[in-house]
C-alpha cells in the first residue's frame, strides 16, 4: 500500500482505509491547534445582543446553562453532549494517544482512549453548531443589534481544522504503534 | 459448520472499531473481543433489523409532535409568537434570506423524513431478501449516516436564542416541547443508523435462498 493509496472494498465500494504519509505528526499539528481555538471557543462570547442599551452575551456554555434553567434538561444535555463533551473528547484523546507516539513512550489507557475517539465521533456536531449560529443571527437582525465575539472567528477556524485532523488521521497506522509501544 | 454457512460467514471478520481482521471463533455468535482494540466483535451487530425497526418506530412517533408543538416561545414588548419548525423556516424565507430558510428547510424537514423513509427501506429490503443493486443500496446507507446530524440545526438555533434574548418583557425566548421531540428524533435516527448492519445487505444476496443466517439464529429471534 503506497502513501496516500487507499483500499476500497471491491463489494461495496466503501473506503476501507487510506494510507496517509507521516499522519501522526499532521494529525497531531492539527489538534494541537484545535485544542488552543476550542479554548478560546468555549472561554469568549460568540455572540453579543443588543437592544435599548441592554446587552446580553453568550458562550458554549452558558447557552446549555440557560436552557437547564429553563428545566429544558433533556434538550440541554443533547446540547452540551454534541458541541461541548464531543469535540473535547475528540481532541483530548487524540492529544492523548498522538502525542506519546510521537515522543516514543507508552501511557496505559491508550487502547481504551483511541476506541472512545471512534465511539465519540458521530456526537460531535460543531460545525452544524456554526450554522445554527448563522440563522440565529438572521432571525435576530431584525429584532436588535447582533455583534459578532472573539469565539465565532475561533469556531470559524476549529471546524476546517478538525475536518484536517480527521483527514489526516490514519487509525491503522496509531493502532499499529500503540501496539508496539506497549 | 456447513459448507453454505462457511461462504456465507467466511473464515474471518472484521473489528468494527479498529478494522482489525480476526479470524472466526468456532461458534458463530459466541461473543468474542478484539485482540487490539479491545472492543467487542460481532459477526452481524446483534439484532441488527429489530433494534433499527424498534428506534425508526419511535422516531415516527416523536416526529409527530417535533413538528405540531413548538419548538420555542418568543416575546417581543409584551407580544407573545410561538414558533414550530416549519413557521421557523417560512419566517426566514419572508424575513431573512431565502438560501438560509432552503437549508433550515432541508436539515430540519427533508433530512429527518429521507432518512427515516430511507432506513425503513433498506430494513425492508433486507427482510425481503432483495437482490435490487446492493451497492447502491450500500452507498445510500453512507449517505444517510453522515447527513443526519443536520437536523440538529434547529435545536442549536433555539439554544442561541434561549441564551442570547432574556430581556424580560422587553424580548424574551424560552425553549418548548416541540424542541425536546425534535432532539429525541435526531438522537433516535443516529441510533437507528448506527443499528443497521450494512453486511446484511450482502448476506441476502449470497449463498443458497434463505443461507446460512437462518440455521444460525437470525436476528429476530436473538443470539
Amino acid at each position: 500500500m503506497p502513501d496516500g493509496g487507499a483500499a476500497i472494498c471491491s463489494r461495496c465500494g466503501n473506503t476501507l482505509f487510506r494510507r496517509q504519509r507521516r499522519t501522526v505528526e499532521f494529525t497531531l499539528a492539527l489538534v494541537s491547534a484545535a485544542a488552543i481555538l476550542f479554548v478560546v471557543a468555549n472561554v469568549y462570547p460568540f455572540l453579543s445582543f443588543e437592544m435599548q442599551g441592554q446587552v446580553t452575551q453568550t458562550t458554549l456554555g452558558s447557552g446549555t446553562f440557560s436552557l437547564w434553567k429553563q428545566g429544558q434538561h433533556a434538550v440541554a444535555l443533547l446540547v452540551a453532549v454534541t458541541t461541548i463533551v464531543a469535540p473535547a473528547l475528540q481532541i483530548g484523546l487524540l492529544l492523548f494517544v498522538l502525542g506519546p507516539i510521537h515522543l516514543q513512550f507508552s501511557l496505559p489507557g491508550a487502547v481504551t482512549a483511541f476506541r472512545w475517539v471512534e465511539y465519540s465521533r458521530p456526537w460531535s456536531m460543531m460545525e452544524v453548531f456554526l450554522i445554527g449560529i448563522l440563522v440565529a443571527v438572521v432571525k435576530l437582525s431584525g429584532m436588535a443589534n447582533i455583534v459578532p465575539g472573539l469565539a465565532l472567528g475561533a469556531f470559524g477556524l476549529l471546524i476546517p481544522v478538525l475536518a484536517g485532523a480527521s483527514s489526516f488521521l490514519d487509525p491503522e497506522v496509531v493502532w499499529r504503534e500503540i501496539g508496539d509501544l506497549e | 459448520m456447513t459448507a453454505a454457512a462457511i461462504s456465507t460467514r467466511g473464515t474471518h471478520l472484521q473489528c468494527h472499531i479498529c478494522n482489525l481482521v480476526v479470524a472466526t471463533p468456532s461458534g458463530p455468535d459466541q461473543p468474542l473481543g478484539c485482540p487490539r482494540c479491545r472492543a467487542s466483535i460481532h459477526w452481524r451487530k446483534p439484532n441488527s433489523l429489530s433494534r433499527t425497526w424498534a428506534l425508526l418506530i419511535a422516531a415516527v412517533i416523536c416526529y409527530i409532535p417535533a413538528n405540531l408543538y413548538p419548538v420555542m416561545e418568543v416575546t417581543t414588548l409584551g407580544r407573545t409568537q410561538e414558533d414550530t419548525i416549519l413557521s421557523g423556516v417560512i419566517y426566514l424565507y419572508v424575513h431573512g434570506t431565502w438560501p438560509l430558510a432552503v437549508i433550515v428547510f432541508v436539515a430540519s424537514v427533508v433530512v429527518p423524513i429521507l432518512k427515516i423513509l430511507t432506513l425503513a427501506s433498506l430494513a425492508f429490503s433486507v427482510e425481503r431478501r432483495s437482490q435490487w443493486r446492493p451497492r447502491d443500496r450500500a452507498r445510500l446507507y453512507r449517505i444517510v449516516e453522515a447527513v443526519g446530524k443536520w437536523s440538529m440545526v434547529d435545536v442549536y438555533v433555539v439554544t442561541i436564542l434561549v441564551a442570547l434574548v432574556h430581556l424580560g418583557s422587553l424580548a424574551s425566548v424560552e425553549a418548548r416541547l416541540g424542541a425536546v421531540f425534535f432532539g429525541t428524533v435526531v438522537v433516535l435516527t443516529i441510533l437507528a443508523a448506527e443499528s443497521f448492519d450494512p453486511r446484511l445487505i450482502w448476506d441476502r444476496l449470497e449463498g443458497e435462498p434463505g443461507a446460512s443466517v437462518e440455521q444460525n439464529g437470525d436476528e429476530r429471534n436473538g443470539e
